[in-house]
């Protein structure tokens, strides 16, 4: 088995962003410019993810997806804030393959069975983004980790699952962005008691993480931000005139770093994975390239 | 070369069908998606796609009057490019909750795949993510990918599959490649006269997939330009 390494790409406006604990938002550049490189160095696949979808129209988001899907041939999953099945029909439309909900499934569970029956299990992403209680059991949190629930992590997967959740991407807000590594136990009390594949996410702040998350989390896949943002941002230099006017762009003019962050290439990361005993899927023959 | 060869991709109301639509244009087909019989005929060829439940889709391919068209056209030589549910239907019926008869142009059946391992630890079912094609082993002499949508592909290549059932053909022969998953070996790959028909999804296959396209629609092109100068 394959395990799929997914770069999560966090929108906000025109931008993409990254963030800690989902806040502090700072710009990183154009989505679809870190989109295709993604896809040029064997990402297999994407994830898009609205950070301010309640605040702002939907149109910027369903622009960037077109644009994406016109030029990248591997699988897209698009969430933030879609609150129906008539939301997620938008963003399948535009070119997504897969939708990922959160806040609007844990206020109506019962839009994951509608959503599924609509368009497949396998179109149906649920996203679960947790915080860690003092008593070592995780809360479910909505709105972009604003919102608490009362609503425990684990037994919102079951749930989800049995409603027609074909995946699960399972995000640590505590270590969103802090580079101090995946939250193993949350990751693992849920991906070893679902039948659906489940994505780790939140918290990679070197190659290693990752490969923990997939031995010791059981992680079916791993989505990965900081860790790869940093070095496109580093590598492809680029002229902060290039983005519109608003969003935090002053880390983006000194040269976006982020002490806790090692980042790596794709390429790189994926070798580590093998030499940890992980298959991965191989680099990409340049052939047909679009 | 003359007008771009038309596609019809099958619309029966589950799925995106949009990165389909993207990867036919990609390959230089005159793409459109449609539930309607005449065009579905008419065209030169068909992509049959598919997301979603066996028995809700053949019941919608029923309900819009499609399938024994589809069967028509498919023998009288039109190619058909079935993916993932779109193989799936080619059979004679699925095991998939309970019992269904499928478009039957291919004799087999569709099963679940039944716990993976890989090793000690439980493969996920459904199957997400990408793995590699294999040439089958069998008794006829020859490469079975060459003339095929497959030609040109390295032996191994990843594909992206998204499936919980896969097919099993009663003519081994019609295997064109197979793909393990833990202990599981399947078919993931049909081939017969023109249908040819995938598990994995060729166009969120990268680079690798979108060459499938390409030479699907070089077999479309092969064969309208042997009607013009017949």
């Amino acid at each position: 088995m394959n395990v799929r390494v997914i770069p999560r790409l966090d929108i906000k406006g025109p931008n993409l962003v990254k963030g800690i604990h989902f806040e502090g938002l700072r710009v990183l550049g154009k989505p679809e410019r870190f989109a295709r490189h993604y896809y040029e160095t064997g990402a297999d696949e994407l994830v898009y993810m609205d950070a301010v979808a309640s605040l702002y129209g939907r149109n910027n988001l369903l622009d960037i997806v077109r644009r994406t899907a016109d030029e990248i041939f591997i699988p897209l999953t698009v969430g933030g804030g879609l609150r129906g099945v008539e939301d997620i029909r938008q963003v399948l439309r535009a070119g997504a393959d897969k939708v990922s909900i959160n806040t609007a499934a844990l206020q109506r569970p019962e839009l994951i069975r509608e959503a599924s029956l609509a368009f497949g299990s396998s179109t149906v992403l649920v996203s679960i983004e947790a915080i860690r209680r003092p008593d070592g059991s995780y809360e479910a949190y909505t709105d972009y980790g604003r919102q608490s629930t009362g609503v425990d992590a684990k037994d919102w997967a079951r749930k989800a699952v049995d409603l027609g959740a074909g995946e699960l991407m399972v995000t640590s807000i505590d270590r969103d962005g802090t580079g101090q590594g995946y939250d193993l136990e949350l990751v693992r009390s849920i991906a070893s008691t679902v039948p659906v594949p489940v994505i780790a996410a939140g918290g990679a702040g070197t190659a290693d993480h990752v490969l923990q998350a997939i031995t010791e989390g059981r992680a079916d896949a791993v989505c990965v931000a900081s860790l790869l943002h940093y070095r496109f941002v580093r590598e492809c230099r680029y002229d902060p005139g290039e983005f519109a006017e608003e969003g935090n762009i002053e880390s983006l003019r000194k040269g976006a770093r982020y002490s806790k962050i090692s980042d790596v290439s794709l390429p790189e990361l994926k070798a580590r994975l093998e030499e940890g005993g992980i298959s991965c899927r191989g680099p990409l023959p340049q052939e047909g390239r679009p | 070369m003359g007008r771009s060869p038309r596609v019809a991709i099958v619309d029966y109301g589950l799925g995106n069908l949009y990165s389909v639509s993207r990867a036919c244009v990609h390959a230089g087909l005159d793409a459109v998606v449609t539930s309607d019989r005449q065009a579905v005929t008419s065209a030169d060829g068909i992509v049959l796609p598919g997301v979603g439940a066996f028995g809700d889709a053949m019941a919608t391919i029923r309900k819009l009057d499609l399938a024994e068209p589809l069967r028509d056209v498919v023998r009288q030589g039109t190619p058909l490019l079935g993916i993932c549910l779109g193989v799936q239907l080619l059979m004679s019926r699925s095991e998939e909750f309970g019992d269904h008869e499928g478009l039957d142009l291919v004799k087999g059946t569709v099963v679940r795949l039944k716990d993976p391992r890989e090793g000690e630890r439980a493969l996920k079912v459904p199957e997400v993510g990408w793995n590699g094609i294999h040439r089958p082993r069998r008794g006829s002499p020859g490469d079975p990918w060459v003339g095929s949508p497959l030609e040109g592909r390295s032996e191994g290549q990843s594909m992206y599959f998204v499936h919980s059932y896969c097919v099993q053909p009663e003519d081994p022969e019609v295997i064109l490649s197979v793909t393990r998953y833990g202990q599981i070996e399947y078919c993931s790959g049909v081939r017969r006269g023109n249908l040819s028909a995938f598990q994995f999804h060729p166009e969120r296959s990268g680079a690798a997939g979108l060459a499938i396209y390409g030479a699907w629609a070089r077999l479309i092109r092969s064969r309208s330009h042997g009607e013009a100068s017949a």
